[in-house]
């Protein structure tokens, strides 16, 4: 909250009127921060990792094991020339106010370059000798999928002003109720079932938004309020379909969606194999995310959302219908939800567990404050987590020790987690929500 | 930050209140119509409900033992509901009491293992332990509270991350046989040792869990917190800032001090809650027996209100409803989750209280809305 008080400093030119929000009271900015930071990095890479290193050459295989395409190198030597750019991006950080986008651009490498620093630490560490780098991007897509799908239902409901606390008990909601229609119709193998059960758990999604909006919106209740029953609803509700309905009819696990390849972009060599197939939800997502900017940025219907999340006053007086619009957008979330849910029980495993979607809900809405309330920045958080779990896990198959002592897998497993927070408290700032969310509203008629 | 329900404390109101039976009545009607919903999804799979309530009522008060467990399955909700309902009043939403009680029972669980701590009396023994607790949950939650003062992380994100990082870490630290941390390499389940026999509180029912003195401590955890909340400058100053930081300022407060004190405080009531567990319930630090404890936590705050007092009745709903479901699944077999429902319905039909007074034809009388900001989200 210091930060209100962030105009450009006396006496001192704080950037080119690009990042003053991103001025400090106290003389810094915090690009000047994080660059410090990455320049502090740099030294002990140069100092403290490289030379401590022993291992001879390691690879990155793009394929899989016979005949792989691999680039090989030397731990040292790459580690050694990441360590340079850091010092080197930290130095440029430094620099007076009008190289500011050079320094922009050095840190962000520097971010991008932490990939196959990472790796190439993690591998110099374990006894193996190459990891494929394609899977791990197709995994970090995988794990992303509930996530940014969740991310796009937060969006749409608090972009047209509904706080949404309930996307887990949506998701969770929807694969339950989705795989209960799954295993009772259609034994839980039946292809034409299948999208049946799918669609079911869409408008499961869709009939818990509906109960949500109706709440905050007809009834004017609190909205955590109305997210948290939804969440305990949808914890009880499932639960109770899954040892009185789903086990009872012995159908418990099943045959999930099957994979699907993209015409043309599947046959690209090296990476289309992995990237360019995999499950239609997974697929669904890509399109589901850019519908979603495209309908909020690009239509006059999106319009009209957002400014019933800024000031629903003003929209009124345009002529917009507020509660009606409202309506439509937490329902639409909501049938996202759905697709998410169908993605837990019906793509990524054909079953159902109590709480299996094990809090991505709430993943999910980091991500959206993440990417500050916008489509392609919640994607991007969702992205960050999908990668940041999928190299946890990579690394600790990897086995890595310092000296004698191995990394435990509970810290790779907290990976996302902390990377998060490190980026949301270090280098994005303050987020700011719609304006208007969380207020009910009662038209002026 | 959005203040059209500020708080009203007049002392009419509150005579007000106390003559007029509404704020009574609704949460009995709610907490009926919560159980005719649940019924009806009972009797769905067949079941008769009222075979099924009678047991879950006996598995809730059946018993002199079986009252004693009940209450003694609460107490932890109201520490865990406090971490909530302090941070809301700032306009804080504190999610990660989870982490904060993980973090607090490791503290409090390695704090009572301390070698001197085997003879050192209970008078001594006793508030190290529930300070380390404090301590512990205080610090959790300090960290989202500096972060978001100092960078304007969102607490939301943070506490989300905090709660896994906690859950992650104190499972390391209790897992891990290579190096030894604070596992007892003795016990079948990973878990510390257990805590010195001086530093345990105090048995009043030898119930299924017991009721241990962690209830006083929560109750009187209740009123101090409802002291704070009404006769400190801090608290007012902590309502203000969750009421209108912007005018909060103008006034002279401190904002960022307010936000880093009021997660510090809630994160400590968090982790006295989860010493109390230790101390009283368990004897030892074990990660999963606080699991849902923290997110149950925001539930019963909501229920509440967020009024201190008010949480305790919550809580103990809560408790007892969790306590008597297994009761009522071993005899008329109905699955456990059901009670999930019931509170779900119980937090929707309480806040909805429009629905209450439309079935039931009671007449609108007072106004009792949440006392706190309508939301945590929107970023001040």
């Amino acid at each position: 909250m210091s930060n209100e008080t962030s105009a450009p400093l006396p006496g001192r030119l704080v950037g080119s009127g690009l990042n003053k929000e991103l001025a400090q009271t106290r003389g810094v900015t915090r690009r000047q921060v994080v660059g410090g930071v990455i320049g502090l990095t740099g030294i002990a890479l140069l100092l403290g990792v490289a030379p401590n290193i022993t291992s001879d050459t390691k690879a990155f295989a793009f394929e899989p094991p016979p005949d792989a395409l691999e680039i090989s190198f030397s731990p040292v030597l790459l580690i050694s020339l990441i360590g340079v750019w850091y010092v080197a991006a930290g130095v440029m950080s430094f620099l007076p106010a009008r190289f500011d986008r050079l320094a922009l651009i050095g840190q962000l490498v520097a971010a991008a370059l932490a990939v196959p620093l990472v790796l190439a630490v993690g591998l110099a560490l374990s006894d193996a000798r190459a990891t494929n780098v394609t899977n791990l991007l197709d995994e970090s897509l995988l794990l992303a999928t509930p996530i940014a799908l969740g991310a796009m239902t937060g969006l749409w409901c608090e972009r047209s002003g509904i706080v949404n606390i309930g996307i887990e008990g949506m998701m969770l909601g929807s694969a339950g109720v989705g795989f209960t229609f799954y295993a009772i119709l259609g034994n839980a193998t039946s292809t034409p079932w299948l999208w049946v059960a799918i669609l079911v758990a869409m408008l499961t999604g869709a009939a818990l938004a509906t109960l949500h909006a109706v709440l905050s919106i007809k009834y004017q209740i609190n909205q955590i309020v109305s997210g948290v029953v939804i969440n305990l609803f949808a914890l009880g509700l499932t639960g109770f379909l899954r040892s009185e309905v789903i086990v009872p009819s012995g159908n418990s696990k099943g045959v999930a969606t099957s994979e699907i390849e993209i015409p043309l972009l599947h046959r690209i060599p090296v990476l289309g194999e992995t990237l360019f197939s995999g499950g239609p939800l997974h697929f669904a997502m890509y399109g589901i995310v850019f519908l979603t900017w495209l309908v909020m940025f690009r239509t006059a219907w999106g319009l009209r959302v957002r400014s019933c999340g800024e000031n629903p006053h003003a929209a009124e007086t345009l002529g917009i219908r507020v509660i009606v619009t409202r309506y439509q957008a937490v329902i639409l979330g909501g049938f996202i939800a759905g697709v998410a849910g169908a993605w837990f029980a019906m793509e990524a495993q054909a079953g159902f567990e109590d709480n299996m979607t094990n809090s991505a809900g709430f993943i999910a809405l980091a991500a959206m404050i993440f990417g500050k309330w916008t489509p392609w920045g919640a994607f991007g958080g969702a992205l960050l987590f999908g990668f940041t779990r999928a190299l946890g896990s990579r690394l600790q198959f990897l086995n890595v020790e310092i000296g004698d002592f191995g990394i435990p897998s509970e810290f790779f497993q907290s990976l996302p987690f902390l990377v998060t927070m490190v980026v949301v408290a270090g280098a994005l700032g303050r987020a700011v929500a719609p304006a208007a969310e969380g207020l009910p509203y009662t038209p002026s008629k | 930050m959005n203040n059209q329900t500020s708080t009203d404390d007049r002392p009419h109101r509150w005579i007000l209140q106390t003559w007029n039976l509404q704020p009574v009545l609704i949460p009995l009607y709610a907490i009926l119509l919560a159980f005719i919903v649940g019924g009806v999804l009972i009797a769905l799979i067949g079941v008769n409900p009222f075979e099924a309530y009678w047991a879950l009522l006996r598995g809730m008060f059946g018993t002199p033992d079986r009252i004693a467990g009940s209450i003694a399955r609460s107490v932890p909700f109201i520490g865990s509901a406090l971490a909530l309902a302090f941070a809301f009043r700032a306009g804080l939403f504190n999610i990660g009491a989870e982490g904060q009680l993980l973090v607090g029972g490791l503290a409090a669980g390695w704090a009572g293992t301390w070698a001197f701590m085997y003879d050192t009396p209970g008078i001594i023994a006793i508030p190290i332990v529930i300070v380390a607790g404090f301590v512990g949950g205080a610090l959790w939650g300090g960290i989202p509270g500096a972060l978001r003062a100092t960078t304007g992380a969102h607490e939301v994100i943070t506490t989300i991350m905090l709660n896994s990082i906690a859950l992650f870490g104190t499972r390391w630290l209790i897992n891990s046989t290579d190096p030894k941390i604070l596992r007892d390499t003795s016990a079948s389940v990973p878990r510390t040792k257990e805590i010195s026999e001086t530093a345990r509180l105090p048995q009043l029912v030898d119930s299924q869990p017991p009721l241990h003195m962690g209830l006083f401590l929560m109750l009187g955890l209740c009123l101090v917190v409802a002291f704070i909340l009404k006769r400190t400058t801090f608290g007012f100053e902590t309502i203000t800032v969750g009421t209108n930081p912007h005018a909060a300022r103008y006034a002279g407060v401190n904002v960022n001090r307010i936000i880093i004190l009021a997660m510090v405080l809630a994160g400590g009531f968090a982790g006295l809650a989860a010493a109390s567990e230790v101390a009283g319930t368990n004897y030892f630090f074990q990660p999963g027996t606080f699991a849902f404890i923290g997110f149950d936590g925001i539930a019963i705050a909501l229920l509440a209100r967020t009024n201190p007092i008010a949480i305790i009745p919550a809580a103990l709903l809560w408790g007892s409803l969790l306590s008597g479901a297994p009761l009522m699944q071993q005899e008329a077999d109905v699955s456990i989750d059901v009670v999930r429902v019931i509170q779900a319905m119980v937090l929707l039909f309480v806040a909805a209280d429009a629905i209450v007074r439309w079935v039931f034809h009671v007449r609108d009388g007072t106004e009792s809305h949440l006392d706190a900001p309508t939301t945590g989200l929107s970023s001040a």
